[in-house]
């Protein structure tokens, strides 16, 4: 690991003008994914800005009657908030799909966000990596990537987001609330994370500088008709090779409104608002499911080792639609698949 | 906090307390020190386990202030203040945990090298309170991996305990 400079900011306004003023200065909070770039070499920060002792950690109703997390919440206290557990169970549902008990005791929303991808190649310096060193190639996309995307890749970069709490908010329509430089700016989750295109070395549209400082849920938590459902390589304690989170509101039978996301398949939580309104006003069949399904995965794109998500894809959109519409949302501690 | 801010040769380290299975420790570290190194190499206390030094296995597993956390994965200079009880921290009076004691019972172990993190986390568990069922044993566990496969075991000692804390109204 390289050595670097430390500070414990005091406030949100030093830790930015301190991160202003050193490009290769990074935030820590958790530093369950940080850490771990760092002992790899990935990362190589020559000061680190220890932002845990900043006022950003609190769980608060907001004015339009939904809740405000504080960037500095870890996962743990969010996903076991009865507040969470209530009202927006499909976050608290996701959060616990995620990672270990340790991990969630340590991981913040603010990091939780901001964390890398898990592929193989970012992680491994001896070998080219757009998203690590920009123009060196991608040996993902000819090499191994079970654990890649089918939906959004570029010639550049096939990498995905590693999140589960990601996925939920996008879900949920959740907004981002940065602050920087050049003042408080609220991002809605859609356009936080982004697709590699030419820049597979930028993830998310914040700036150098800029700190989250809350994330936003709004009113509507879907608390009826919900499930976060994961499939992965082991049962707990891995990331998702395909996940989905479906939000539906229904009245009589109908589905009245519905949120898609998927995880495990793209650089950024995948929604498809034509796919969602596909879904409006119909009844909840397999049958309608199933062209959900076909309409989100039309362009999708296998590689040599991860084409099977395409089928698995489909078949989790429909299962966890099902499970939805039923209000029989996926257990995470009974893995069983109804 | 008076680290350095660049260019220096000179190493500076930080100025942190730690209240260590009930001891306060006074310590100069470097900012880059791993609690899990200063625990061990520093204050030689070796009964947490390096294991695969990315967060993945468990076996580094203390606890912070009541919490479980991978100590492989956290600067000791961002815990400042903070209470750590490691593996050797549990036993009171010479009496051992009753985890401990419920691991010699049930035979929940066999090289022993996840032991320290198993027990840690395991005490984390039943602090939270949250599993009542050997199926929440084994999924709020998940973070411990234990290579010789004594979960079975490990499972049968943590419901004794619960059990046990159960029956007593704890």
């Amino acid at each position: 690991m390289n050595r670097f400079s430390y500070l414990r900011a005091t406030s949100i306004d030093e830790a930015m003008r301190e991160a202003a003023a050193d490009p290769t200065a990074r935030f820590i909070a958790g530093g369950t994914n940080l850490i771990d770039l760092m002992k790899y070499n990935v990362e190589r920060p020559t000061r680190l800005i220890d932002i845990t002792r900043l006022p950003l950690n609190g769980i608060e109703e907001t004015e339009s009657g939904g809740l405000r997390l504080g960037a500095l919440v870890t996962n743990d206290e969010t996903a076991f908030d009865s507040r969470i557990q209530d009202r927006y169970p499909l976050l608290a549902s996701a959060i616990q799909a995620g990672a270990s008990p340790q991990l969630r005791n340590a991981a913040t929303t603010g990091g939780n966000l901001l964390q890398r991808t898990r592929c193989y190649y970012f992680y491994d310096p001896e070998t080219p990596c757009n998203k690590r060193e920009p123009g060196t190639g991608c040996p993902a996309a000819f090499g191994r990537n079970r654990i890649h995307a089918i939906l959004g890749t570029s010639d550049h970069c096939i990498a995905t987001h590693p999140s589960d709490m990601a996925v939920a908010m996008a879900a949920l329509q959740a907004i981002v609330h940065v602050r920087g430089p050049g003042g408080e700016r609220a991002i809605p989750i859609a356009d936080f994370h982004r697709l590699p295109g030419e820049h597979p070395e930028i993830d998310n549209t914040m700036l150098h500088g800029e700190i989250i400082t809350s994330v936003e849920l709004p009113p509507d938590g879907f608390s009826r008709n919900y499930t976060y459902l994961k499939l992965r390589d082991r049962l707990s304690y891995a990331f998702a090779l395909v996940s989905v989170a479906a939000a539906l509101r229904m009245e009589n039978g109908t589905i009245a409104q519905a949120r898609l996301a998927l995880g495990g398949v793209a650089h950024k939580p995948w929604r498809d608002p034509a796919a969602e309104a596909m879904l409006q006003g119909q009844p909840a069949t397999e049958d309608r499911f199933r062209a959900v399904a076909d309409h989100i995965l039309k362009d999708a794109r296998g590689y040599q080792d991860n084409a099977f998500k395409i089928d698995l894809a489909r078949r989790a959109i429909v299962t966890a639609l099902s499970q939805a519409a039923s209000g029989t949302p996926q257990s995470q501690i009974d893995k069983r698949i109804q | 906090m008076n680290a350095s801010r660049k260019g220096s040769s000179k190493l500076e380290t930080v100025p942190v307390t730690l209240t260590v299975n009930g001891e306060t420790k006074r310590l100069e570290v470097l900012p880059w020190t791993i609690l899990l190194d200063l625990l061990r190499d520093h204050l030689k206390l070796s009964g947490t386990k390096k294991g695969c030094d990315h967060g993945q296995c468990g076996a580094c597993t203390v606890l912070v202030d009541g919490r479980r956390l991978n100590s492989c994965m956290a600067f000791a200079v961002m815990k400042d203040g903070a209470q750590i009880t490691t593996v050797e921290g549990l036993a009171r009076n010479g009496d051992l945990h009753p985890l401990q004691q419920a691991f010699i019972d049930h035979d929940a172990f066999q090289c022993g090298y996840c032991t320290p993190g198993q027990i840690c986390s395991g005490v984390g568990l039943i602090e939270e309170g949250r599993a009542h069922t050997r199926d929440e044993i084994r999924e709020y566990m998940s973070g411990n991996i234990c290579r010789c496969g004594a979960y079975t075991n490990i499972v049968d000692a943590i419901e004794q305990v619960i059990g046990a804390d159960a029956e007593a109204g704890r």
